[in-house]
Protein backbone atom coordinates (compact mmCIF):
# COMPACT_ATOMS: atom_id res chain seq x y z
CA UNK A 1 0.00 0.00 0.00
CA UNK A 2 1.25 3.44 -0.90
CA UNK A 3 0.84 6.16 1.69
CA UNK A 4 0.04 9.59 0.24
CA UNK A 5 1.91 12.80 0.98
CA UNK A 6 -0.94 14.41 2.98
CA UNK A 7 -1.04 11.44 5.34
CA UNK A 8 2.69 11.70 5.91
CA UNK A 9 2.43 15.41 6.65
CA UNK A 10 -0.45 14.77 9.06
CA UNK A 11 1.61 12.11 10.87
CA UNK A 12 4.58 14.47 11.08
CA UNK A 13 2.39 17.22 12.57
CA UNK A 14 0.95 14.74 15.07
CA UNK A 15 4.45 13.66 16.12
CA UNK A 16 5.54 17.28 16.54
CA UNK A 17 2.49 18.11 18.67
CA UNK A 18 3.09 15.00 20.76
CA UNK A 19 6.74 15.87 21.39
CA UNK A 20 6.16 19.56 22.11
CA UNK A 21 3.05 18.83 24.22
CA UNK A 22 4.85 16.11 26.16
CA UNK A 23 7.78 18.46 26.79
CA UNK A 24 5.41 21.20 27.99
CA UNK A 25 3.62 18.83 30.39
CA UNK A 26 6.70 17.04 31.66
CA UNK A 27 8.60 20.22 32.32
CA UNK A 28 8.41 21.12 36.04
CA UNK A 29 6.66 17.83 36.81
CA UNK A 30 9.04 15.09 35.63
CA UNK A 31 12.08 17.23 34.87
CA UNK A 32 13.47 20.32 36.55
CA UNK A 33 12.27 23.31 34.52
CA UNK A 34 15.61 25.06 35.11
CA UNK A 35 17.37 22.49 32.93
CA UNK A 36 14.85 21.74 30.20
CA UNK A 37 12.77 24.93 30.13
CA UNK A 38 9.47 24.49 28.30
CA UNK A 39 8.15 25.27 24.83
CA UNK A 40 5.87 28.09 25.93
CA UNK A 41 8.75 29.86 27.70
CA UNK A 42 11.04 29.33 24.71
CA UNK A 43 8.47 30.80 22.32
CA UNK A 44 8.01 33.73 24.68
CA UNK A 45 11.75 34.46 24.73
CA UNK A 46 12.03 34.03 20.96
CA UNK A 47 9.03 36.30 20.41
CA UNK A 48 10.58 38.88 22.72
CA UNK A 49 13.75 38.77 20.57
CA UNK A 50 11.68 39.14 17.43
CA UNK A 51 9.88 42.22 18.85
CA UNK A 52 13.08 43.85 20.08
CA UNK A 53 14.79 43.15 16.73
CA UNK A 54 17.58 41.30 18.58
CA UNK A 55 16.94 38.06 16.76
CA UNK A 56 17.20 39.61 13.29
CA UNK A 57 20.28 41.57 14.16
CA UNK A 58 22.19 38.54 15.44
CA UNK A 59 20.78 36.17 12.81
CA UNK A 60 21.80 38.70 10.16
CA UNK A 61 25.37 38.66 11.44
CA UNK A 62 25.50 34.86 11.44
CA UNK A 63 23.92 34.63 7.99
CA UNK A 64 26.43 37.10 6.61
CA UNK A 65 29.32 35.14 8.07
CA UNK A 66 28.00 31.77 6.93
CA UNK A 67 27.06 32.91 3.44
CA UNK A 68 30.26 34.88 2.88
CA UNK A 69 32.37 31.98 4.16
CA UNK A 70 30.31 29.54 2.11
CA UNK A 71 30.74 31.57 -1.07
CA UNK A 72 34.44 32.17 -0.49
CA UNK A 73 35.28 28.59 0.48
CA UNK A 74 32.97 27.15 -2.17
CA UNK A 75 34.48 29.25 -4.93
CA UNK A 76 38.06 28.50 -3.87
CA UNK A 77 37.23 24.81 -3.47
CA UNK A 78 35.68 24.61 -6.91
CA UNK A 79 38.57 26.37 -8.66
CA UNK A 80 41.20 24.30 -6.85
CA UNK A 81 39.25 21.12 -7.55
CA UNK A 82 39.05 21.86 -11.28
CA UNK A 83 42.72 22.86 -11.43
CA UNK A 84 44.04 19.82 -9.57
CA UNK A 85 41.55 17.58 -11.37
CA UNK A 86 43.09 18.58 -14.69
CA UNK A 87 46.73 18.77 -13.59
CA UNK A 88 47.65 15.25 -12.50
CA UNK A 89 51.25 16.12 -11.59
CA UNK A 90 50.27 18.96 -9.27
CA UNK A 91 47.60 16.77 -7.68
CA UNK A 92 50.15 14.00 -7.06
CA UNK A 93 52.65 16.42 -5.51
CA UNK A 94 50.09 18.08 -3.27
CA UNK A 95 48.26 14.91 -2.27
CA UNK A 96 49.93 14.22 1.12
CA UNK A 97 49.65 17.87 2.15
CA UNK A 98 45.97 18.00 1.25
CA UNK A 99 45.33 14.78 3.16
CA UNK A 100 47.15 16.26 6.15
CA UNK A 101 45.05 19.40 6.18
CA UNK A 102 41.91 17.45 5.49
CA UNK A 103 42.52 15.22 8.53
CA UNK A 104 42.82 18.26 10.76
CA UNK A 105 39.50 19.24 12.36
CA UNK A 106 39.23 22.70 10.85
CA UNK A 107 37.46 24.03 13.93
CA UNK A 108 40.75 23.50 15.82
CA UNK A 109 42.15 26.35 13.74
CA UNK A 110 39.75 28.80 15.41
CA UNK A 111 42.17 29.96 18.16
CA UNK A 112 44.85 30.56 15.55
CA UNK A 113 42.44 32.58 13.43
CA UNK A 114 41.51 34.66 16.49
CA UNK A 115 45.20 35.49 16.86
CA UNK A 116 45.54 36.35 13.19
CA UNK A 117 42.28 38.06 12.37
CA UNK A 118 40.88 39.22 15.72
CA UNK A 119 37.39 38.49 16.97
CA UNK A 120 35.46 40.35 14.28
CA UNK A 121 33.44 38.89 11.46
CA UNK A 122 36.52 38.26 9.27
CA UNK A 123 37.66 35.50 11.57
CA UNK A 124 34.31 33.67 11.36
CA UNK A 125 34.16 34.09 7.61
CA UNK A 126 37.65 32.67 7.18
CA UNK A 127 36.94 29.81 9.58
CA UNK A 128 33.75 28.98 7.68
CA UNK A 129 35.51 29.25 4.34
CA UNK A 130 38.23 26.85 5.50
CA UNK A 131 35.66 24.25 6.54
CA UNK A 132 33.65 24.61 3.32
CA UNK A 133 36.72 24.72 1.09
CA UNK A 134 37.77 21.14 1.72
CA UNK A 135 34.32 19.65 1.24
CA UNK A 136 33.73 21.45 -2.04
CA UNK A 137 37.30 20.94 -3.20
CA UNK A 138 37.27 17.18 -2.64
CA UNK A 139 33.89 16.77 -4.32
CA UNK A 140 34.86 18.90 -7.32
CA UNK A 141 38.16 17.06 -7.65
CA UNK A 142 36.41 13.69 -7.58
CA UNK A 143 33.89 14.98 -10.11
CA UNK A 144 36.56 16.20 -12.52
CA UNK A 145 38.54 12.96 -12.14
CA UNK A 146 35.43 10.88 -12.76
CA UNK A 147 34.61 12.43 -16.09
CA UNK A 148 33.71 9.64 -18.48
CA UNK A 149 36.73 8.95 -20.69
CA UNK A 150 34.39 7.73 -23.38
CA UNK A 151 32.58 11.07 -23.52
CA UNK A 152 35.90 12.86 -23.80
CA UNK A 153 37.02 10.49 -26.58
CA UNK A 154 33.77 10.98 -28.49
CA UNK A 155 34.22 14.75 -28.36
CA UNK A 156 37.87 14.47 -29.35
CA UNK A 157 36.83 12.55 -32.44
CA UNK A 158 34.54 15.46 -33.25
CA UNK A 159 37.63 17.64 -33.25
CA UNK A 160 37.17 19.17 -29.79
CA UNK A 161 40.01 21.24 -28.36
CA UNK A 162 41.09 21.12 -24.71
CA UNK A 163 38.83 24.13 -24.08
CA UNK A 164 35.83 22.39 -25.66
CA UNK A 165 36.42 19.29 -23.57
CA UNK A 166 36.61 21.43 -20.45
CA UNK A 167 33.49 23.50 -21.08
CA UNK A 168 31.30 20.87 -22.70
CA UNK A 169 32.18 17.76 -20.72
CA UNK A 170 34.41 18.25 -17.69
CA UNK A 171 32.68 21.21 -16.05
CA UNK A 172 29.07 20.12 -16.63
CA UNK A 173 29.78 16.60 -15.42
CA UNK A 174 31.50 18.00 -12.32
CA UNK A 175 28.49 20.18 -11.52
CA UNK A 176 26.62 17.28 -9.92
CA UNK A 177 29.56 16.65 -7.62
CA UNK A 178 30.04 20.33 -6.86
CA UNK A 179 26.45 20.56 -5.72
CA UNK A 180 26.81 17.45 -3.61
CA UNK A 181 29.75 19.22 -1.95
CA UNK A 182 27.82 22.46 -1.54
CA UNK A 183 24.81 20.71 -0.01
CA UNK A 184 27.10 18.84 2.36
CA UNK A 185 28.74 22.13 3.30
CA UNK A 186 25.64 23.99 4.44
CA UNK A 187 25.57 22.61 7.99
CA UNK A 188 29.35 22.93 8.21
CA UNK A 189 29.21 26.56 7.15
CA UNK A 190 26.90 27.20 10.08
CA UNK A 191 29.15 25.21 12.39
CA UNK A 192 32.08 27.37 11.31
CA UNK A 193 30.22 30.62 11.88
CA UNK A 194 28.66 29.59 15.19
CA UNK A 195 31.71 27.94 16.70
CA UNK A 196 33.62 31.08 15.79
CA UNK A 197 31.02 33.14 17.61
CA UNK A 198 31.00 30.83 20.63
CA UNK A 199 34.75 31.17 20.97
CA UNK A 200 35.00 34.91 20.73
CA UNK A 201 32.31 37.36 19.65
CA UNK A 202 29.92 40.02 20.80
CA UNK A 203 27.33 39.43 18.11
CA UNK A 204 25.69 36.62 16.13
CA UNK A 205 23.48 33.68 17.07
CA UNK A 206 26.44 31.87 18.66
CA UNK A 207 26.98 34.85 20.91
CA UNK A 208 23.26 34.92 21.74
CA UNK A 209 23.50 31.25 22.66
CA UNK A 210 26.59 31.66 24.82
CA UNK A 211 25.16 34.81 26.42
CA UNK A 212 21.89 33.06 27.37
CA UNK A 213 23.82 30.10 28.78
CA UNK A 214 26.04 32.45 30.76
CA UNK A 215 22.96 33.89 32.43
CA UNK A 216 21.49 30.42 33.10
CA UNK A 217 18.64 31.37 30.80
CA UNK A 218 17.70 27.88 29.52
CA UNK A 219 14.73 29.16 27.52
CA UNK A 220 17.10 31.61 25.81
CA UNK A 221 19.52 28.78 24.94
CA UNK A 222 16.73 26.78 23.35
CA UNK A 223 15.40 29.85 21.54
CA UNK A 224 18.86 30.45 20.06
CA UNK A 225 19.12 26.80 19.04
CA UNK A 226 15.70 27.06 17.42
CA UNK A 227 16.84 30.10 15.47
CA UNK A 228 19.97 28.24 14.32
CA UNK A 229 17.92 25.26 13.13
CA UNK A 230 15.55 27.51 11.19
CA UNK A 231 18.51 29.27 9.63
CA UNK A 232 20.04 25.95 8.57
CA UNK A 233 16.75 24.90 6.97
CA UNK A 234 16.57 28.17 5.02
CA UNK A 235 20.14 27.76 3.73
CA UNK A 236 19.43 24.16 2.72
CA UNK A 237 16.35 25.24 0.80
CA UNK A 238 18.32 27.97 -0.94
CA UNK A 239 20.98 25.51 -2.13
CA UNK A 240 18.30 23.06 -3.27
CA UNK A 241 16.48 25.75 -5.24
CA UNK A 242 19.77 26.80 -6.84
CA UNK A 243 20.57 23.19 -7.65
CA UNK A 244 17.15 22.69 -9.22
CA UNK A 245 17.72 25.67 -11.49
CA UNK A 246 21.29 24.76 -12.36
CA UNK A 247 20.71 21.08 -13.19
CA UNK A 248 17.46 20.74 -15.12
CA UNK A 249 18.49 17.29 -16.36
CA UNK A 250 18.41 15.95 -12.81
CA UNK A 251 14.77 16.84 -12.20
CA UNK A 252 13.30 13.52 -13.23
CA UNK A 253 15.89 11.76 -11.09
CA UNK A 254 14.92 13.18 -7.70
CA UNK A 255 12.48 10.38 -6.98
CA UNK A 256 14.76 7.62 -8.26
CA UNK A 257 17.77 8.93 -6.37
CA UNK A 258 16.06 8.28 -3.03
CA UNK A 259 15.14 4.65 -3.72
CA UNK A 260 17.74 2.03 -2.98
CA UNK B 1 21.98 14.97 -60.71
CA UNK B 2 21.10 11.37 -61.41
CA UNK B 3 23.90 11.22 -63.96
CA UNK B 4 26.62 12.36 -61.63
CA UNK B 5 25.43 9.96 -58.96
CA UNK B 6 25.60 7.15 -61.47
CA UNK B 7 29.05 8.20 -62.57
CA UNK B 8 30.31 8.32 -59.03
CA UNK B 9 29.04 4.84 -58.38
CA UNK B 10 30.74 3.51 -61.47
CA UNK B 11 34.05 5.10 -60.70
CA UNK B 12 33.82 3.80 -57.15
CA UNK B 13 33.08 0.29 -58.28
CA UNK B 14 36.06 0.47 -60.59
CA UNK B 15 38.29 2.03 -57.94
CA UNK B 16 37.43 -0.65 -55.38
CA UNK B 17 39.97 -3.04 -56.80
CA UNK B 18 42.94 -0.80 -57.55
CA UNK B 19 42.83 2.47 -55.57
CA UNK B 20 44.62 2.56 -52.21
CA UNK B 21 42.24 1.56 -49.44
CA UNK B 22 40.75 4.24 -47.21
CA UNK B 23 41.08 1.99 -44.18
CA UNK B 24 43.58 -0.85 -44.11
CA UNK B 25 44.21 -3.34 -41.31
CA UNK B 26 47.59 -4.93 -41.88
CA UNK B 27 48.24 -7.90 -39.64
CA UNK B 28 46.43 -5.98 -36.93
CA UNK B 29 46.34 -7.47 -33.45
CA UNK B 30 45.38 -6.12 -30.06
CA UNK B 31 45.95 -7.59 -26.63
CA UNK B 32 44.91 -6.03 -23.33
CA UNK B 33 46.91 -6.53 -20.16
CA UNK B 34 44.42 -7.05 -17.38
CA UNK B 35 45.14 -7.95 -13.74
CA UNK B 36 43.62 -11.35 -14.50
CA UNK B 37 45.92 -11.95 -17.45
CA UNK B 38 46.32 -11.04 -21.06
CA UNK B 39 43.21 -10.86 -23.20
CA UNK B 40 43.82 -11.22 -26.91
CA UNK B 41 40.96 -9.26 -28.41
CA UNK B 42 41.95 -9.48 -32.06
CA UNK B 43 44.67 -11.23 -34.00
CA UNK B 44 46.10 -11.08 -37.49
CA UNK B 45 43.31 -9.04 -39.02
CA UNK B 46 43.80 -8.10 -42.66
CA UNK B 47 41.09 -6.04 -44.23
CA UNK B 48 40.98 -3.09 -46.54
CA UNK B 49 37.99 -0.86 -47.00
CA UNK B 50 37.66 1.28 -50.12
CA UNK B 51 36.24 4.77 -50.03
CA UNK B 52 32.45 4.76 -50.20
CA UNK B 53 32.23 1.11 -49.26
CA UNK B 54 29.81 -0.28 -46.68
CA UNK B 55 31.57 -3.07 -44.82
CA UNK B 56 29.93 -5.01 -42.02
CA UNK B 57 31.80 -7.02 -39.39
CA UNK B 58 29.80 -9.91 -38.02
CA UNK B 59 30.68 -12.50 -35.44
CA UNK B 60 29.88 -13.78 -31.94
CA UNK B 61 29.90 -11.21 -29.17
CA UNK B 62 33.22 -10.59 -27.52
CA UNK B 63 35.19 -11.47 -30.65
CA UNK B 64 36.98 -8.16 -30.90
CA UNK B 65 34.87 -6.49 -33.55
CA UNK B 66 34.57 -3.32 -31.49
CA UNK B 67 38.33 -3.38 -30.97
CA UNK B 68 38.73 -2.87 -34.71
CA UNK B 69 36.53 0.21 -34.64
CA UNK B 70 38.39 1.60 -31.64
CA UNK B 71 41.65 1.12 -33.51
CA UNK B 72 40.37 3.01 -36.57
CA UNK B 73 39.20 5.80 -34.27
CA UNK B 74 42.70 5.86 -32.77
CA UNK B 75 41.61 5.26 -29.19
CA UNK B 76 44.59 2.97 -28.60
CA UNK B 77 47.64 1.78 -30.51
CA UNK B 78 47.81 -1.67 -32.12
CA UNK B 79 49.72 -4.41 -30.31
CA UNK B 80 50.72 -6.00 -33.60
CA UNK B 81 50.59 -4.82 -37.19
CA UNK B 82 48.92 -1.53 -37.90
CA UNK B 83 45.87 0.32 -39.08
CA UNK B 84 46.28 2.79 -41.91
CA UNK B 85 43.86 5.51 -42.76
CA UNK B 86 44.41 7.03 -46.20
CA UNK B 87 47.74 5.31 -46.21
CA UNK B 88 48.89 6.87 -42.94
CA UNK B 89 49.20 4.79 -39.77
CA UNK B 90 46.52 5.89 -37.27
CA UNK B 91 48.17 7.60 -34.32
CA UNK B 92 45.90 9.34 -31.82
CA UNK B 93 42.31 10.48 -32.32
CA UNK B 94 41.29 10.10 -35.95
CA UNK B 95 39.15 13.11 -36.71
CA UNK B 96 38.01 11.88 -40.10
CA UNK B 97 35.74 9.34 -38.48
CA UNK B 98 32.48 9.58 -36.61
CA UNK B 99 31.97 6.89 -34.03
CA UNK B 100 28.63 5.62 -32.86
CA UNK B 101 29.37 3.30 -29.98
CA UNK B 102 27.19 0.65 -28.41
CA UNK B 103 26.23 2.92 -25.55
CA UNK B 104 25.04 6.20 -26.93
CA UNK B 105 27.33 8.47 -24.87
CA UNK B 106 25.03 11.44 -25.03
CA UNK B 107 25.79 14.31 -22.70
CA UNK B 108 23.25 13.84 -19.87
CA UNK B 109 23.16 17.55 -19.09
CA UNK B 110 22.06 18.52 -22.58
CA UNK B 111 18.67 17.96 -24.14
CA UNK B 112 18.22 16.38 -27.57
CA UNK B 113 18.75 19.67 -29.38
CA UNK B 114 21.83 20.47 -27.31
CA UNK B 115 23.36 17.05 -27.86
CA UNK B 116 22.99 17.18 -31.62
CA UNK B 117 24.43 20.69 -31.59
CA UNK B 118 27.69 19.68 -29.84
CA UNK B 119 29.74 18.83 -32.95
CA UNK B 120 28.42 21.90 -34.74
CA UNK B 121 29.44 24.10 -31.82
CA UNK B 122 32.89 22.54 -31.92
CA UNK B 123 33.10 23.36 -35.62
CA UNK B 124 32.23 26.94 -34.71
CA UNK B 125 29.06 27.22 -36.83
CA UNK B 126 26.75 30.17 -36.36
CA UNK B 127 23.72 29.90 -34.09
CA UNK B 128 21.26 30.18 -36.95
CA UNK B 129 23.04 27.49 -38.93
CA UNK B 130 23.15 25.18 -35.93
CA UNK B 131 19.45 25.67 -35.22
CA UNK B 132 18.49 24.95 -38.80
CA UNK B 133 20.68 21.87 -39.15
CA UNK B 134 19.64 20.42 -35.78
CA UNK B 135 15.98 20.82 -36.66
CA UNK B 136 16.45 19.03 -39.97
CA UNK B 137 18.30 16.17 -38.27
CA UNK B 138 15.68 15.81 -35.53
CA UNK B 139 13.04 15.44 -38.22
CA UNK B 140 15.24 12.96 -40.10
CA UNK B 141 15.65 10.61 -37.15
CA UNK B 142 12.04 11.05 -36.05
CA UNK B 143 12.58 12.80 -32.73
CA UNK B 144 10.24 15.69 -33.44
CA UNK B 145 8.43 16.60 -30.23
CA UNK B 146 11.36 15.53 -28.04
CA UNK B 147 13.65 18.48 -28.78
CA UNK B 148 13.69 19.55 -25.12
CA UNK B 149 13.92 16.09 -23.55
CA UNK B 150 17.02 15.04 -21.66
CA UNK B 151 18.63 11.65 -22.40
CA UNK B 152 17.36 10.22 -19.09
CA UNK B 153 13.83 10.97 -20.24
CA UNK B 154 14.22 9.11 -23.55
CA UNK B 155 13.87 5.42 -24.34
CA UNK B 156 16.92 3.43 -25.47
CA UNK B 157 15.85 3.58 -29.09
CA UNK B 158 15.32 7.32 -28.97
CA UNK B 159 18.75 7.83 -27.46
CA UNK B 160 20.25 5.83 -30.31
CA UNK B 161 18.46 7.99 -32.84
CA UNK B 162 19.70 11.09 -31.08
CA UNK B 163 23.26 9.72 -31.20
CA UNK B 164 22.82 9.00 -34.91
CA UNK B 165 21.62 12.54 -35.54
CA UNK B 166 24.66 13.86 -33.66
CA UNK B 167 26.91 11.65 -35.78
CA UNK B 168 25.34 12.91 -39.00
CA UNK B 169 25.52 16.50 -37.75
CA UNK B 170 29.27 16.74 -38.13
CA UNK B 171 29.35 14.87 -41.38
CA UNK B 172 32.52 12.79 -40.98
CA UNK B 173 33.73 11.04 -44.11
CA UNK B 174 33.79 7.65 -42.41
CA UNK B 175 31.20 6.25 -40.03
CA UNK B 176 32.15 3.67 -37.43
CA UNK B 177 29.03 2.04 -36.06
CA UNK B 178 29.03 -0.48 -33.25
CA UNK B 179 25.71 -2.31 -33.14
CA UNK B 180 23.93 1.01 -33.46
CA UNK B 181 20.47 -0.48 -33.91
CA UNK B 182 20.70 -3.24 -31.33
CA UNK B 183 18.29 -1.57 -28.92
CA UNK B 184 15.64 -0.73 -31.50
CA UNK B 185 12.42 -2.58 -32.16
CA UNK B 186 12.09 -4.40 -35.48
CA UNK B 187 10.15 -1.71 -37.37
CA UNK B 188 12.33 1.14 -36.22
CA UNK B 189 15.41 -0.88 -36.93
CA UNK B 190 14.36 -1.48 -40.51
CA UNK B 191 13.55 2.20 -40.88
CA UNK B 192 16.98 3.18 -39.60
CA UNK B 193 18.70 0.59 -41.79
CA UNK B 194 16.98 1.97 -44.88
CA UNK B 195 17.88 5.48 -43.77
CA UNK B 196 21.53 4.72 -43.16
CA UNK B 197 21.96 2.92 -46.49
CA UNK B 198 20.34 5.77 -48.32
CA UNK B 199 22.44 8.35 -46.51
CA UNK B 200 25.64 6.54 -47.22
CA UNK B 201 24.81 6.11 -50.85
CA UNK B 202 23.76 9.72 -51.32
CA UNK B 203 26.61 11.24 -49.35
CA UNK B 204 29.31 8.78 -50.37
CA UNK B 205 30.15 7.78 -46.81
CA UNK B 206 32.44 4.92 -45.98
CA UNK B 207 30.98 2.74 -43.25
CA UNK B 208 32.47 0.13 -40.97
CA UNK B 209 29.51 -1.46 -39.25
CA UNK B 210 29.73 -3.99 -36.41
CA UNK B 211 26.81 -6.28 -35.70
CA UNK B 212 26.18 -9.75 -34.33
CA UNK B 213 23.05 -10.02 -36.44
CA UNK B 214 23.82 -11.94 -39.58
CA UNK B 215 20.71 -10.74 -41.43
CA UNK B 216 21.60 -7.14 -40.75
CA UNK B 217 25.21 -7.75 -41.77
CA UNK B 218 24.19 -9.07 -45.18
CA UNK B 219 21.31 -6.68 -45.75
CA UNK B 220 23.43 -3.56 -45.31
CA UNK B 221 26.82 -4.55 -46.64
CA UNK B 222 28.69 -4.22 -49.87
CA UNK B 223 31.14 -6.60 -48.27
CA UNK B 224 30.80 -8.59 -45.10
CA UNK B 225 33.64 -9.87 -42.90
CA UNK B 226 32.83 -12.87 -40.74
CA UNK B 227 34.78 -13.19 -37.48
CA UNK B 228 35.71 -16.17 -35.40
CA UNK B 229 35.34 -16.21 -31.63
CA UNK B 230 38.08 -14.63 -29.51
CA UNK B 231 40.82 -13.92 -30.32
CA UNK B 232 38.89 -12.36 -33.16
CA UNK B 233 40.22 -12.86 -36.61
CA UNK B 234 38.54 -12.78 -39.99
CA UNK B 235 37.29 -16.18 -41.14
CA UNK B 236 36.02 -15.00 -44.45
CA UNK B 237 35.22 -11.87 -46.42
CA UNK B 238 32.29 -12.11 -48.81
CA UNK B 239 31.08 -9.75 -51.51
CA UNK B 240 27.38 -9.24 -51.09
CA UNK B 241 25.83 -9.75 -54.54
CA UNK B 242 23.07 -7.21 -53.98
CA UNK B 243 22.72 -3.91 -55.85
CA UNK B 244 23.79 -0.70 -54.12
CA UNK B 245 20.26 0.63 -54.28
CA UNK B 246 18.70 -2.56 -52.93
CA UNK B 247 15.20 -2.53 -51.49
CA UNK B 248 15.61 -3.66 -47.89
CA UNK B 249 11.87 -4.22 -47.60
CA UNK B 250 11.91 -6.94 -50.22
CA UNK B 251 15.22 -8.63 -49.36
CA UNK B 252 13.53 -11.65 -47.85
CA UNK B 253 12.26 -12.51 -51.31
CA UNK B 254 15.71 -12.23 -52.87
CA UNK B 255 17.26 -15.64 -53.48
CA UNK B 256 20.82 -14.28 -53.37
CA UNK B 257 20.17 -12.79 -49.93
CA UNK B 258 18.57 -15.96 -48.58
CA UNK B 259 21.36 -18.17 -49.90
CA UNK B 260 24.14 -15.94 -48.62
CA UNK B 261 22.72 -15.64 -45.12
CA UNK B 262 22.23 -19.41 -45.00
CA UNK B 263 25.81 -19.97 -46.13
CA UNK B 264 27.24 -17.52 -43.61
CA UNK B 265 25.07 -19.00 -40.89
CA UNK B 266 26.78 -22.36 -41.44
CA UNK B 267 30.10 -20.60 -41.13
CA UNK B 268 29.16 -18.82 -37.91
CA UNK B 269 27.14 -21.54 -36.22
CA UNK B 270 30.12 -23.73 -35.19
CA UNK B 271 31.71 -20.89 -33.23
CA UNK B 272 28.39 -20.11 -31.58
CA UNK B 273 27.91 -23.78 -30.71
CA UNK B 274 31.51 -23.93 -29.46
CA UNK B 275 30.71 -20.97 -27.29
CA UNK B 276 27.66 -22.70 -25.86
CA UNK B 277 29.68 -25.84 -25.08
CA UNK B 278 32.35 -23.92 -23.29
CA UNK B 279 30.14 -22.00 -20.89
CA UNK B 280 28.77 -24.82 -18.71
CA UNK B 281 31.98 -26.85 -18.85
CA UNK B 282 34.11 -24.09 -17.34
Amino acid sequence: MKIGRPTIWALRAALLILLVGGWELASGRVFEEFFVSKPSAIIAVAWGWVLSGRLFYHAGITITEAVAGFALGGMAGMLTGILLGRLQLLADVLDPFITMFYSLPKIALAPLFVLWFGIGMDMKIILTATVVFFLVFLNTYTGVRNVSRELVAILRLMGASERHVLTKVVLPSAVTWVFAGLRLSVPYALIGAIVGELIAANQGLGYLLADAAGQFNTAGVFAALLAIVLLALCLNLAVKAFEYRAMPWQRGQAVREMSI
Amino acid sequence: MADTAGLRQDSRAAAGATAPALIAFEGFGKAFELPTGTVRAAENVNLSVAEGEFVTLVGPSGCGKSTLLNAVAGLFPASAGQVRYRGVAVDGYNRQVGYMTQSDHLLPWRDVTGNIAVPLEIQGRSRAEIRERVQALIALVGLTGFERSYPTQLSGGMRKRCALARLLAYDPETLLMDEPFGALDAQLRLGMQIEIRKLCRDLGKTVLFVTHDLDEAVALADRCAVFSARPGTIRRIVDVPLPRDRDLLRLRHDRRYVELTAELWDLLAPSIAGHADMEPGR
